[in-house]
């Protein structure tokens, strides 16, 4: 049979390459170009008032020790905040999964509650539970501490705060991969005499590596996005500690309308998380294969 | 075919649904102003007939990020509340329609209408006006500061009097606003060169921000700024500080929050002047303006709106619904402002006012003064640590600036 005409493939892929052509790669290309420019307020009525810099934006980044506070801020956050946030996960679709645990659906439910809400209204309640003096959280801990007032303690709130609102979301996706494992591997492990640590260390973890493996990949690059927290909490304070580096190309670009600027911070940002991303895989395909 | 283009335009306009016959004058206003001008607009509409007005309100943490996507977008409304520091950018974008000859000159106050010229030319007709001053205990501080040095004796006095956890005044750590009156009052050029420059090098500024951070070094301010008061009214009823820097906004809310036997007790006054100035010291022109797009289809419409909200009987009730002192000089005895001891203050010191740089880049730069602000009170930086920083952020913000200016 001869064919006429381009593969009819194509025809079949072309709305959705058409989406995503112009809705992606359209706008990505053009944040890169932009990132080589020095758009600004001036620029948008009067193109003339372009110029072409080059890399200036990215050697600026590089020397501007607010984008290093924001990097240094954004990997902090992803190496308490990530783990943590993985492993309260774990533990709570552990827990849910025990045995003896009742009420299954019902806590289920109120455990992926947070991950639902909408963030500016926990914010509300945070902002209340955080006061310094009315706090609960000091109350309870019979603490005096600035949550959000003192930059040491800013960074640990947000942490808080985006583990208890995000946990729930990775546990629904480990209680999936929990009720994957087969009954029988626990029946082997316990006619081998297993303990209940025994059985977790060596049958659930490792079967459930692949779970944690995506869990890991997909929160990390979540987490890397760190904005809304401390956007509605904290606007980046106090003294830039809870700056992120998703909050500061916000700040460049859409409060001060850099966009020259705030598109280098992006691309940064990009080559970041896939570079992370990468060696997250490629520490985890031994264990995994 | 043809739909499609049109209903894309229609949501770009933001403008379709059921439109009226006649002209609809779209009316951005911010926060709680907007919901104040729905209510006055029904009056507008009945003595124009033709004219319709659609209100649109706008929270102030978005507003001024809004008003630059739409301009971006091709859908400005036809009239809308701008800060009087937004009008440099937005002059400078060529969004704004002229308003030469549409401001009554004679009727307001100086300071405040030079806020609206950038480069001889006025963008807007402002609706109303605020500055900053003092809010003080008035049974703590018998006789207001005049001069700076009455003013840290009695801060002195208060601090000695209250104690450790007790302070004599509560200052916001983190904003620019209190550095730059003080600098301001000290006769400080903020820019140099034709605001080519950063100049907070320079000794007005520095002896400005040095005694600013001496209220903190002192201990007559908290160091962790605001966050130390958990509810600003009732800590300043219990003494937990003696004077507060803020704005006509806080009017209506001491009078609301306050005890009633506690409101003699407190009162608003001028700032205190350095030596060598005149009382009262200078502050800042602030308040907000009304503009018209220059992209509006329906300018005549849109200016007969403008004028109508700020003629001084529109005014009159604007205040009453909001508590934003009147722009026009002739509205303050209508409202009964003029009898008002807190509001006899701000009458005071909107004839002494000052616009600061009228550039695009003034909000930037603001927020960089009030990072370094922060920085020195923190003592995470020296006062000279912290002016050279600012002033090579302020160089390497004002570098288009100074290129255009060159072409």
């Amino acid at each position: 049979m001869t064919r006429r005409g381009p593969n009819p493939a194509w025809w079949l892929v072309a709305p959705a390459l058409t989406l995503i052509g112009v809705f992606f790669v359209l706008p990505v290309a053009a944040g890169l170009l932009l990132s080589f420019t020095d758009f600004d307020v001036y620029t948008i009525a009067h193109p003339d008032r372009l110029r072409f810099v080059g890399l200036a934006n990215y050697a600026h980044l590089a020397h501007d020790p607010r984008f290093w506070t924001a990097l240094r801020n954004t990997l902090y956050f992803v190496a308490v905040g990530g783990p943590l946030s993985v492993g309260v996960s774990l533990g709570a679709a552990l827990l849910l999964e025990a045995r003896l645990a009742r009420f299954r659906g019902f806590f289920r439910t109120v455990y992926f509650l947070p991950v639902v809400t909408t963030l500016v209204a926990v914010a509300v309640v945070w902002r209340d539970l955080y006061h310094p003096r009315h706090g609960l959280l000091n109350h309870v801990l019979g603490l005096g501490v600035d949550w959000l007032g003192d930059p040491r303690w800013a960074m640990p709130a947000i942490i808080l705060l985006a583990v208890w609102k995000n946990f729930g979301f990775n546990m629904v996706i480990f209680l999936a991969g929990l009720q994957a494992i087969p009954e029988r591997l626990y029946d082997a492990a316990r006619l081998d005499g297993a303990n209940a640590w025994q059985q977790l260390r060596h049958v659930t973890l490792p079967m459930l590596a692949p779970t944690l493996a995506f869990v890991a990949v997909i929160t990390g690059i979540g987490y890397l996005q760190l904005f809304a927290e401390p956007y509605v909490m904290t606007q980046g304070g106090p003294g830039s500690s809870t700056t992120s580096v998703v909050l500061l190309m916000y700040e460049e670009g859409f409060r001060w309308w850099n966009m020259g600027v705030g598109s280098a911070i992006a691309f940064v940002l990009f080559a970041i998380i896939l570079g992370l991303t990468l060696v997250q895989l490629r520490l985890r395909r031994p264990e995994t294969a | 075919m043809v739909r499609v283009p049109a209903l894309l335009a229609c949501l770009a306009a933001l403008a379709c649904g059921g439109a009226p016959r006649g002209d609809v004058v779209q009316l951005w206003a911010v926060g709680r102003e907007g919901e104040a001008v729905a209510d006055l607009v029904p009056d507008f509409e009945r003595s124009h007939p033709g004219v319709r007005v659609r209100v649109q309100q706008i929270p102030w943490s978005a507003a001024h990020e809004k008003l630059l996507t739409a301009y971006v977008g091709g859908a400005m409304p036809d009239v809308f509340q701008a800060g009087n520091t937004w009008l440099p950018e937005l002059a400078a974008l060529g969004a704004l329609e002229p308003a030469d000859g549409r401001v009554a000159a004679d009727d307001g106050f100086p300071g405040i209408q030079d806020t609206n010229v950038v480069d001889g030319t006025t963008w807007g007709v402002p609706w109303y006006v605020d500055t900053r001053l003092l809010f003080y205990r008035s049974d703590l501080v018998p006789n207001p500061p005049r001069t700076w040095e009455a003013w840290v004796e009695a801060m002195a006095r208060l601090k000695g009097d209250a104690g450790p956890e007790r302070w004599a005044i509560l200052l916001p750590s983190r904003e620019w606003q209190v550095p730059v009156i003080l600098a301001l009052q000290k006769g400080a050029a903020l820019l140099r060169e034709g605001d080519r420059f950063g100049n907070f090098r320079s000794p007005p500024v520095r002896d400005a921000f040095a005694f600013y951070l001496d209220l903190f070094r002192r201990g007559f301010a908290p160091r962790s700024g605001e966050t130390a008061a958990a509810n600003v009214y009732q800590d300043f009823a219990h003494g937990l500080f003696a004077f507060y820097v803020t704005g006509p906004w806080n009017l209506g809310e001491f009078a609301a929050r306050l005890p009633a036997d506690f409101q003699p007790r407190w009162t608003t006054a001028p700032w205190p002047a350095p030596a060598g100035a005149e009382f009262p010291g200078v502050s800042l022109a602030g308040g907000a303006s009304l503009v018209v797009a220059r992209g509006s289809q329906r300018k005549e419409a849109a200016w007969a709106l403008v004028e109508w909200l700020t003629q001084p009987a529109q005014q009159v009730r604007f205040f009453h619904a909001t508590g934003d002192l009147p722009a026009r000089r002739s509205a303050w005895a209508d409202a009964g402002l003029r009898g008002d001891r807190h509001a006899q203050s701000f009458w005071i010191q909107l004839q002494s006012v000052r616009s600061t740089p009228k550039i695009p880049e003034w909000e930037r730069i603001a927020a960089k003064i009030g990072q370094y602000a922060e920085a020195a009170v923190r003592e995470d930086m020296t006062i000279d640590q912290a002016l050279t920083a600012l002033d090579r952020d302020v160089d390497a913000a004002l570098e288009k600036r100074r290129w255009l200016l060159s072409r």
